[in-house]
C-alpha cells in the first residue's frame, strides 16, 4: 500500500518544530506501524536524511517505550487495547493520509521528533507509588491471604506500562488514570495498607505538580492499551478524600 | 590467566551459608562511603540497585531507556519457579536443583544451581511483600502451575504478565531508594566503556543519549546486569535494543567470556513475514499442550489446509519422540521444525514455518475451553497476522530467546576482573546448555537481592579508601577511545545503512550458528564475519552528529560489538566439538540426537581477550559434578 | 509585612479544609458537593415552577409563600436570603474551583494537537465549561428578568404569574431561556455522572445506576423547564 504520512520532526528541546511530509510507499499490510517507520527510515537515510527519532524496544505492546499521537488519538488503535508497536498497517487503507504527533503536555517535552521525556510518571512512583519492604525482611508468602477478587482487581489496575498514552489523550494533560492504577494495584493488596494514606496524598501532591486534572472525559481508558478502567480514578478519589479528611497535622505530607 | 570459581568447600546444601558466613562485612556506617555502579535496571539491575541502597551504600544506577521500568525483563510472559512445595507434589530445593541441571545439559556449576534453588523461595517472598499480584487460589493462597516440562507445579504467575509484575516490584523499590536519595538514577545513559584502574574495575564511561555528552563515572565496584546478546541474530524476541556492549567492553577490558556459543532458540515464535520484519514475536510454551505441530509429508505442498488429508500429513514431534511428543524441550523442538523446513516441506510464504493445529483439541475440549485457556494468546496472534486460529492452525517457527553463555562470573557473581560484578542474563549464568522455563526470572532476582549485595561486601571491605577519581588518566583515556570510536562510526560516511549490515549479520548467523552448526559452516560464517566486519567500518552510514539525540549512532555502537561477539560465538561453538543443549553440532549426534563429550567437554570455555586481530585464549573451568550422576538426556 | 508574606502567613495557618481545597481532587470534590446542592435547588426551582400550569393565583401564592417563610420568627424574606446567601456561596465555591482547574487545565497542555480525535468523551463533558459560563450569564439575566425586574419591561411586582408570561411571550426571550436550559441539561448531564467520580462513589455493581440517575434527572429538569416558554409561547398559558 501507498501512504502519506505527515510527522512532526523537531531536533532538540529548544528547536522549533514542524511537520514534514513523506510518501511510504509500497508498505505491506502485514507490517507493523513501526515497521513502516523503519521503512521511512531506512530510504530517508539512504537518500542522506536523517531517521524520525521515535521511542520504542519490545514490540509486543509491554515495555511502554512506545506511542505517539496517530490522526489525533494516541496510540492510534481507536480503542482497541494496542500500543502503537502493536498496530499493523493493515488498519489503514491505500492513499490514506496519516498525522503523527509527539505525546504533548506541559510534564512531558518533546526531546527529538517523536520522543518525549515521561521522566514525571517517574517522579509520581518516587513519591509514593511502593510497598516500603527491605530485602530479606519478608514473611513467608503464604502467611498473607489475598482474596482471588481482590488479586485480580489489583493485577488489572498493575497492568498499567507507563506509556503515557492517558496523559497525551487526556483533553487536561491529567495523570490521573496512571496515578490511580498505582494507587488502586497497591490500595487493594493487604500488604499496601500501611502507607495507604500517605501514599495516596503524596503521589496525587506530586502528580498535581505536573499534570492537570480530572473531568472524567474517558479518553484515557479508551486509549489505554492495557484498557484500564477510570474507575480506578473514582477510588484514589475516595482514598485521598478519605485520607485527607483523617491524617492529623502533625503527620502533614511534604512533598 | 586463572579461574578461580570460589565455590566455598564443604557439602552442597550448606556452601551459601558457608560463604555468608565467611565473607568480610562492611561496617553499617562505612557503606555510605563505598559507591557502587549498576548499570541496567532488569530484574537483576534493579533488584541489585534497591537492595545496595537498602544497605547503605551510595548506589549509581544507569540506564539507556527513559525509565529503570522500561528493561526487557518486563517482556516474559509465563512464571518464575520455586521450590515452595505449595502442591505437596514432591517438590524440593534439591528436585528444583537438579531438574535445572539436567535442563542445561550438565553443562552448569553445580554450586551455584543449588544455591538458586535455595533462594527461590526468598524470591517469592519478597515479591509477595512488595505487592506482586501473583495468581490466587479462592482460598487466598498463590497458586501455581507447571511450566516447562517439569514433573511438579511450581510456577507462579501474575497472568502473562509475570516477568513485569516482578520488575514493577524491583523497580518500585528502586524508585523508593531513588527517593531516599541513597540511588541516584540515571536514564538514557549508555554505558560504552569500563575503566579499570591497576586491574581493579573503577569506573564506567557513559554517552548521555540527549545531550551526547560522553562522561566518566567512577566508583568502588561496577555491577552489570545488562541481559543477554541474542540480537545478535537480528531477529530475535528481544527488545530492539537489548545489546552486549556493556559486558563486551568488559570483555575487552579483562573480563573473561563463558561459553558465548550457548545461545537459546525458542520453538514458538510467528514466523517472519516479510523484509521489514523488526523482531519476532513468542508465544507462550503452554500452547504446545494443546496443540499439534505437523508439516505436510510432501515438499513445497500449497493447498489449502483443509484440502491436506490426514494421511499426507507429518506430525514429526509425535512421530520422532512418541514419549513427549509436542512437549519435547525446546532445543530439540526447535530443531525438529528446522529440520523440516530444510527439506522443503515448511509452510507459510517463506517457507520457514510449521503448523501449530488446535482442530482436534477444538473436536475434542470444544471452542470455549481453548478460548479460556488460550485467548489472550489467539488474539495477540490474531492481531500480528490476521488468521484466525480457530479457524485455521497457527504457523510457528523458532527464534533466538535466551543467551545462558556470557561474562565468566564465580560463586561471588565476580568476573575476572577484580571489582566488576556481572549479573542475569549478561553472566554465563547457572543454566549450563540450555535454560528452562520460568527459570530467568528466578536467577535475575536471585542475583540481583540476594547473592549480590551480600557476596559485594567481601571485595569491598579490602577497598576503603582505594577510590580513584574522574579525572585520573585512566578514565580521561577511556573517554577518548569512546569518543574516537563514536567518531570513526560518524566520519565513515559510507553508503549502508546500520540496519543492513545487522541484518546480514543476522543471516550469516542464524545460517551458520544458530539451530543447528557445523564445523564447515562454522568456519564460513567466521570469513564472512570478518569481512562484513571490515566493511562495515569502511561503509557505515550513521548520519547526524554525536552531540544530540541520535538512534542511528546508538545503534551502530552496538552493532559494531555484535561482529566482535558474533565471530567470538563462532569460535567458541567451532571449538565444542559436541552437542549440549542449545549448542547442537551436526557432526556429534547419535540418531538425530545432541550427543555430548564428557570427557572432553565438562568444563566452562571462557575466553579472554588478547588485543584487536589476535586469537582470544581459551581457559577452562572444569565442572566438577559431586552430586549429579551424568547421564544422557533422552526425551523419546 | 508584604502581601505575598501576608498570604503566605496565612496560608502556613491554614487547617486541614485549606489544604484540602488547594488540591485539584479536593476542588473537584467541592464541585460536586455545592453541584448537588446547586442541583437539588434547580429541582426543586423546576417543581414549584410548575405551579405555572395551576394558573396565577397559585403561582402567586407560591411565589408569597417563599417570600414569608419561616416569618414570623424570622423577618419577611429572611429564610429566603438565607438560601439565597448559602446558594450564592455554593455558586461562588463552584465557579472558583472550576476557573482555578480549567487554568490548571489549560498549562497541563501548553501546546495542543494539529489533529485531534476524541473516542469516549461525550459532547456534554466537551462543553461543560461554556455550558457553564452559558448558565451563569443565563442566571444573571434571569434574576434581572425575573426577580428583580430591571430587564422585563412590563415587570410587576409580585405578580410572578404575569411577569412569567408577558416576559416568555416575546420570541428571543423565549430563546435565551430555551437555549440556556439545554445547556444546563448538558450541564447536569455529565455534572450528575461525574460527581459520583469526584468524591469516589464507583462501584462496578452500581455504575449503571450512576448513569441511569444522571440521564433521568437531566432529562426531567430540562423538558421541565423548556416547557415553561413552549407553553408561553405555544398559548397554553396565557
Amino acid at each position: 500500500m501507498n501512504l502519506k504520512i505527515h510527522v512532526w520532526r523537531q531536533k532538540s528541546r529548544e528547536a522549533e518544530g514542524g511537520f514534514v511530509t513523506y510518501s511510504a510507499d509500497a508498505i505491506s499490510p502485514d507490517a507493523s506501524f513501526l515497521e513502516m517507520l523503519d521503512v521511512v527510515n531506512e530510504r530517508l537515510m539512504e537518500k542522506g536524511e536523517e531517521s524520525i527519532h521515535f521511542e520504542h524496544d519490545c514490540r509486543e505492546g509491554i515495555c511502554g517505550s512506545c506511542g505517539m499521537m496517530i490522526n489525533g488519538v494516541a496510540h492510534g488503535s481507536r480503542g482497541n487495547g494496542l500500543a502503537t508497536c502493536q498496530l499493523h498497517m493493515r488498519h489503514f487503507k491505500d492513499g490514506d493520509e496519516i498525522w503523527i504527533e509527539p505525546w504533548r503536555a506541559r510534564a512531558f517535552p518533546v526531546i527529538k521528533d517523536l520522543i518525549v521525556d515521561r521522566g514525571g510518571l517517574d517522579k509520581i512512583i518516587q513519591a509514593g507509588g511502593y510497598i516500603s519492604v527491605n530485602t530479606g525482611s519478608a514473611p513467608e508468602a503464604n502467611m498473607l491471604l489475598v482474596p482471588k477478587a481482590v488479586q485480580e482487581r489489583a493485577m488489572d489496575a498493575a497492568a498499567c506500562i507507563q506509556c503515557g498514552a492517558c496523559v497525551a489523550q487526556c483533553p487536561n494533560g491529567a495523570a490521573q488514570l496512571f496515578t490511580s492504577a498505582k494507587v488502586s494495584h497497591l490500595g487493594l493488596l493487604p500488604q499496601g495498607q500501611p502507607e495507604r494514606k500517605e501514599r495516596v496524598l503524596k503521589m496525587v501532591a506530586v502528580m498535581e505538580e505536573m499534570f492537570g486534572s480530572c473531568t472524567l472525559y474517558g479518553e484515557c481508558e479508551a486509549v489505554c492499551p492495557k484498557e484500564i478502567s477510570i474507575d480506578f480514578i473514582g477510588r484514589m478519589n475516595r482514598d485521598y478524600l478519605a485520607a485527607s479528611v483523617t491524617t492529623a497535622k502533625k503527620e502533614k505530607v511534604e512533598t | 590467566m586463572e579461574l578461580k570459581s570460589k565455590i566455598p568447600p564443604g557439602p552442597l546444601a550448606e556452601k551459601w551459608s558457608k560463604a555468608k558466613a565467611t565473607y568480610k562485612l562492611v561496617n553499617p556506617a562505612n557503606k555510605r562511603k563505598y559507591d557502587i555502579i549498576v548499570v541496567g535496571a532488569g530484574l537483576a539491575g534493579a533488584s541489585a540497585a534497591a537492595s545496595l541502597g537498602e544497605l547503605g551504600y551510595n548506589v549509581k544506577c544507569f540506564v539507556f531507556h527513559d525509565s529503570p521500568r522500561r528493561a526487557h525483563s518486563i517482556a516474559a510472559q509465563g512464571g518464575i519457579n520455586a521450590a515452595k512445595n505449595y502442591r505437596n507434589d514432591g517438590d524440593s530445593v534439591y528436585r528444583l536443583f537438579y531438574d535445572t541441571i539436567k535442563g542445561g545439559d550438565y553443562r552448569a556449576r553445580e554450586a551455584n544451581v543449588y544455591r538458586l534453588a535455595e533462594l527461590s523461595v526468598n524470591i517469592i517472598d519478597q515479591a509477595v511483600a512488595q505487592g506482586v499480584p501473583f495468581a490466587r487460589e479462592y482460598g487466598g493462597q498463590l497458586e501455581n502451575r507447571s511450566f516447562g516440562g517439569v514433573q511438579v507445579s511450581r510456577t507462579f504467575y501474575a497472568r502473562g504478565q509475570t516477568g513485569q509484575q516482578l520488575l514493577l516490584g524491583a523497580f518500585q523499590a528502586l524508585e523508593r531508594q531513588i527517593a531516599l536519595g541513597t540511588v541516584k538514577q540515571y536514564n538514557r545513559h549508555e554505558m560504552l566503556d569500563l575503566v579499570v584502574v591497576d586491574g581493579h574495575a573503577k569506573g564506567i564511561v557513559t554517552r548521555n543519549l540527549v545531550t551526547g555528552k560522553i562522561e566518566a563515572h567512577s566508583a568502588d565496584a561496577v555491577v552489570l546486569g545488562t541481559g543477554g546478546y541474542v540480537n545478535v541474530f537480528y531477529l530475535s524476541t528481544n527488545a530492539k535494543a537489548s545489546n552486549a556492549t556493556a559486558i563486551w567492553r568488559a570483555y575487552k577490558r579483562g573480563a573473561a567470556f563463558a561459553n558465548p556459543c550457548y545461545t537459546q532458540i525458542h520453538p514458538t515464535c510467528i514466523p517472519q513475514s516479510g523484509d521489514y520484519q523488526s523482531k519476532l514475536t513468542l508465544m507462550s510454551e503452554s500452547l504446545r499442550n494443546d496443540g499439534r505441530i505437523w508439516v505436510p509429508k510432501a515438499q513445497k505442498d500449497t493447498r489449502p489446509v483443509k484440502q491436506i488429508p490426514e494421511a499426507e500429513r507429518d506430525y514429526f514431534l509425535e512421530r520422532k519422540y512418541p514419549s513427549f511428543g509436542n512437549l519435547a524441550p525446546r532445543d530439540i523442538a526447535s530443531r525438529a521444525a528446522k529440520e523440516v523446513c530444510d527439506e522443503g516441506r515448511g509452510v507459510g510464504p517463506s517457507g520457514r514455518g510449521v503448523f501449530l493445529d488446535f482442530a482436534d483439541a477444538i473436536k475434542r475440549l470444544g471452542r470455549s475451553a481453548i478460548e479460556e485457556r488460550y485467548g489472550n494468546l489467539f488474539d495477540m496472534y490474531h492481531d500480528i497476522t490476521a488468521e484466525n486460529p480457530y479457524e485455521t492452525p497457527m504457523r510457528i517457527y523458532p527464534a533466538p530467546h535466551y543467551s545462558m553463555g556470557g561474562t565468566w562470573v564465580d560463586y561471588n557473581l565476580m568476573s575476572t576482573i577484580p571489582g566488576c560484578y556481572v549479573i542475569g542474563e549478561a553472566n554465563f549464568s547457572d543454566h549450563g546448555a540450555n535454560r528452562l522455563g520460568a527459570s530467568a526470572l528466578m536467577q535475575g532476582l536471585a542475583d540481583g537481592y540476594f547473592v549480590l549485595p551480600v557476596s559485594i561486601g567481601d571485595y569491598l571491605a579490602g577497598q576503603m579508601g582505594k577510590k580513584v577519581a574522574a579525572d585520573t588518566p585512566a578514565f580521561t583515556d577511556a573517554i577518548a577511545s569512546v569518543q574516537d570510536r563514536t567518531s570513526r562510526l560518524l566520519s565513515a560516511k559510507g553508503s549502508r545503512t546500520v540496519d543492513s549490515f545487522h541484518r546480514e549479520l543476522g543471516t550469516i548467523m542464524w545460517d551458520y550458528c544458530g539451530m543447528a552448526r557445523t564445523d564447515e559452516g562454522l568456519r564460513k560464517a567466521r570469513t564472512m564475519i570478518t569481512e562484513l566486519r571490515e566493511q562495515y567500518w569502511r561503509d557505515v552510514k550513521v548520519l547526524g552528529t554525536g552531540e544530540e539525540p541520535n538512534q542511528s549512532l546508538e545503534k551502530a555502537g552496538r552493532v559494531a560489538d555484535f561482529f566482535e561477539l558474533a565471530e567470538l560465538m563462532c569460535i567458541d561453538a567451532l571449538h565444542r566439538e559436541e552437542s549440549a543443549g542449545g549448542h547442537f553440532r551436526s557432526e556429534y549426534q547419535e540418531e538425530g540426537e545432541a550427543k555430548r563429550n564428557d570427557d572432553k567437554f565438562l568444563y566452562v570455555a571462557a575466553w579472554e581477550y588478547t588485543g584487536e586481530g589476535s586469537e582470544p585464549r581459551l581457559n577452562k573451568e572444569p565442572l566438577e559434578y559431586e552430586e549429579v550422576k551424568l547421564a544422557t538426556r533422552s526425551y523419546k | 509585612m508584604s502581601a505575598a508574606a501576608a498570604i503566605r502567613e496565612v496560608n502556613s495557618k491554614m487547617t486541614w479544609a485549606g489544604n484540602f481545597y488547594r488540591s485539584a481532587i479536593g476542588k473537584k470534590a467541592v464541585m460536586a458537593a455545592t453541584g448537588v446542592i446547586l442541583f437539588g435547588w434547580i429541582f426543586l426551582h423546576m417543581v414549584g415552577n410548575l405551579k405555572l400550569y395551576m394558573g396565577a393565583v397559585h403561582l402567586n401564592e407560591y411565589a408569597h409563600w417563599l417570600r414569608a417563610l419561616g416569618a414570623p420568627a424570622m423577618p419577611e424574606t429572611g429564610a429566603l436570603w438565607l438560601m439565597r446567601i448559602f446558594l450564592l456561596v455554593c455558586v461562588v465555591f463552584h465557579i472558583h474551583a472550576a476557573v482555578m482547574l480549567t487554568k490548571m487545565n489549560r498549562e497541563a497542555r501548553p501546546v495542543g494537537y494539529r489533529d485531534r480525535d476524541y473516542l469516549a468523551a461525550s459532547y456534554a463533558s466537551r462543553t461543560m465549561r461554556w455550558g457553564g459560563v452559558i448558565i451563569l450569564l443565563f442566571v444573571i439575566y434571569h434574576l434581572l428578568h425575573l426577580t428583580t425586574g430591571q430587564a422585563h419591561p412590563n415587570f410587576i411586582q409580585d405578580d410572578a404569574y404575569s411577569n412569567v408570561v408577558t416576559g416568555l411571550r416575546v420570541w428571543w426571550v423565549a430563546a435565551v431561556y430555551i437555549i440556556a436550559n439545554l445547556a444546563l441539561g448538558f450541564h447536569l448531564y455529565h455534572g450528575l455522572w461525574s460527581m459520583f467520580a469526584s468524591v469516589g462513589w464507583v462501584h462496578p455493581k452500581y455504575n449503571s445506576w450512576r448513569r441511569t440517575f444522571a440521564t433521568t434527572f437531566a432529562v426531567i429538569i430540562t423538558a421541565g423547564n423548556l416547557s415553561f416558554p413552549l407553553a408561553v409561547l405555544t398559548g397554553i398559558v396565557r
